[in-house]
């Protein structure tokens, strides 16, 4: 089968999805009214609460949430076969994490524009909202370690991408500089700046940069992973003007740019999939599809992460509330697309089934390599396009690691938030500390980075992968426990997100059995540990939730009206 | 009033210059004005200390810069913690 059948079929999909199933949502389920007054106009305060262009809102939420994760998560998932990813994917995208992140955004426009957690607390309970408040910790602690040790692989593995990518850092300072002091207009610096990060991108491929093999006892990815932990917190504590905003809207053209390009040189090369579509061989210590596959693919299947960011942020900015179906559900489906092209690089970048089975011989290297793997395949889809293969695996590379780099320092600048929040619900003043806190985060990452994994220090964000995705489908599966309460409650379709819920409760319950009784065996008792908690916080929800359904409550209890 | 397409065309780029410089700062307007509130606040402190009984030899220079500072004054005692003005002779609730 060729891939460019698979990418219309996704697109087929995808297009179906927005154009039937979201706007049968929109008007039967969510009852979204162009009248209703959003947060954005009723407490606009020029701050949080702005109204705000709905493409322009859409393009802050897509790139906001689509990052490096939904690539990795289908690359290692590739172990399985194509068919079981993509499927997934495809149903995942349509059927949960459009309504995902389309009822976040809807609940909280109709909640003052507060966040999952405020609506918790009043829909399930108090306790409730601090339950959340720590499993967002250990999302985003494991966010950092994980994407730390992608990065190392990336930097190991395509020793190109290091020059562009530590390039980018002044580049961006220059035109944060140029935009916020000099009030210089947006558009030439940024266009300037993109043209020089692609033309770095040859100067990477042609002096590629490497460590050592090993230093002091560590091997490079240790060595980058503790850089980037470094790196992760000093940028966390530098004004956003400076670094994070240039660098943000830089990635947000490399994301684009790549996603037309993938899809491109599937369509112009129709490279053959070489892939099997469902792995009869999988390697031996490869951990059951069900009902691992469902963690594994966290992000652009269904996401905890995104709820965070439609009530977070986007809530507050909505101009109108039928934005919402625009901005949530295409949010969600844009994170599709990013999958379904790491699928495609992953089943159709090589030439051969044994070139393929090399990333894939083993679960501990496919979960290491899959990144690599997605890098060569889209690498080799640019070259149907005249691309050499060099600059597009250094330009792939680049652009994974860029993605990575900004999750890890904006998460690690959430992080501090999360515990300043903490701190005040706990009455532990040091942890509002900013200075305080952003040391805390970064010790907690290098712990996890270098003892998850005690045999490999320094490579442990790999092992915590499937714990990652664990702990960000149980965010989604309590996202969309909060919606069926909201529907209960509102006389409303609840079996639309009941039963997505009760999917993913189940997935997610079941892989952490399966992960804290693999860290049990091997005797890892700090992941037993966080794997444990994190395990009984679920449950602790979950039952909170299924209490809540008991407790009468009226419309505008959950609900504010026009 | 009808317009010639070279006028739409120009409109219709300026309306995509605005939007791309919004993208520009739509992600971080958040971040950004709090801390510029949060430097104003500060000013405002400064420029208000004598009134607050905190010594300040500049006072004579910041006093002209108060009718300047007054525009925001009830939002920033309110934001600050204080429910009522806390300068004596000046009622702005």
């Amino acid at each position: 089968m060729t891939s460019w059948v698979l990418a219309l079929f996704a697109f087929a999909a995808f297009f179906v999805g927005y154009r039937f199933y979201s706007k049968f949502l929109a008007e039967q389920v969510f009852r979204l009214d162009p009248e209703f007054k959003t947060p954005a106009h009723r407490f606009e305060d020029g701050i949080d609460f702005v109204p705000t262009n709905r493409f322009v809102l859409w393009g802050h939420h897509f790139t906001s949430v689509a990052g490096a994760a939904p690539i990795v998560g289908p690359a290692i998932a590739m172990i399985w076969g194509w068919g079981p990813a993509l499927a997934w994917v495809l149903v995942g995208t349509v059927f949960i994490a459009g309504i995902h992140d389309f009822g976040t955004l809807w609940a909280s426009a109709r909640n003052r524009g507060v966040s999952m957690g405020a609506i918790a607390r009043n829909v399930i309970s108090p306790r409730a909202f601090n339950l959340f408040l720590l499993i967002i910790f250990f999302l985003m602690l494991m966010v950092n370690a994980v994407f730390a040790v992608i990065i190392g692989t990336l930097f190991t593995n395509f020793p190109a991408s290091v020059i562009p990518y530590w390039m980018q850092i002044p580049i961006a300072i220059v035109i944060g500089w140029l935009i916020y002091r000099r009030g210089v207009g947006v558009l030439w610096p940024a266009l300037i700046g993109l043209l020089l990060l692609l033309a770095l991108v040859g100067v990477g491929a042609a002096v590629p940069v490497s460590l050592p093999e090993t230093m002091g006892g560590m091997p490079s990815i240790a060595w980058w992973t503790a850089i980037m932990l470094a790196y992760g917190a000093i940028a966390s504590r530098l004004p956003v003007w400076l670094l994070l905003q240039p660098r943000d809207f830089m990635n947000a053209h490399l994301l684009f740019i790549g996603l037309i390009l993938i899809y491109l040189g599937v369509f112009v090369g129709r490279p053959e999939i070489v892939a099997p579509i469902y792995n009869t061989a999988v390697p031996p210590d490869t951990p059951p599809l069900l009902p691992l596959l469902f963690v594994t693919i966290a992000c652009g299947a269904i996401s905890g992460f995104h709820g965070l960011v439609s009530s977070g942020t986007t809530s507050k900015q909505i101009s109108r509330e039928t934005d919402a179906r625009f901005i949530g559900y295409l949010g969600s489906t844009g994170e599709g697309l990013l999958a379904v092209a790491a699928i495609l690089a992953c089943a159709a970048g090589f030439a051969t089934f044994d070139a393929w089975s090399a990333h894939y011989d083993s679960w501990a290297h496919a979960s290491s390599s899959g990144i690599a793997a997605f890098v060569s395949g889209a690498g080799n889809f640019m070259a149907h396009l005249g691309l050499p293969v060099a600059l597009g695996t250094t330009f792939v590379s680049m652009m994974v690691v860029c993605f990575a780099a900004t999750s890890l320092d904006t998460s690690m600048r959430l992080q501090r938030f999360v515990l300043a929040e903490l701190g005040r619900q706990y009455k532990l003043p040091a942890l509002t500390n900013i200075n305080f806190a952003t040391a805390l985060v970064f010790v907690l990452c290098v712990v996890l980075a270098f003892f998850a994994d005690p045999e490999r220090p320094g490579q442990g964000g790999m092992i915590l992968w499937p714990l990652f995705g664990t702990t960000n489908q149980l965010t989604a599966a309590l996202s969309l426990l909060i919606l069926t309460l909201i529907f209960w409650y509102t006389r409303r379709p609840y079996l639309l997100t009941l039963i997505p819920f009760l999917f993913v409760a189940t997935v997610t319950t079941w892989s952490m059995f399966i992960n804290v009784g693999n860290y049990l065996a091997q005797g890892n008792l700090l992941l037993t540990g966080i794997g444990g908690l994190l395990l009984t916080l679920n449950v602790w929800l979950i039952l909170e939730g299924v209490a809540a359904v008991r407790r009468p409550r009226q419309t505008s209890d959950v609900l504010e009206s026009g | 009033m009808s317009s010639s397409p070279v006028d739409a065309t120009r409109r219709a780029l300026a309306r995509l210059a605005r939007g791309y410089e919004a993208a520009y700062a739509v992600p971080f307007r958040r971040q950004q004005r709090r801390a510029l509130r949060r430097q104003e606040d500060l000013f405002r402190l400064l420029a208000l200390s004598e009134a607050l009984g905190i010594p300040n030899p500049a006072s004579f220079y910041t006093l002209e810069l108060l009718p300047f500072l007054l525009e925001d004054f009830h939002a920033w005692h309110l934001r600050m913690g204080m429910e009522h003005s806390p300068v004596d002779g000046f009622r702005c609730c």
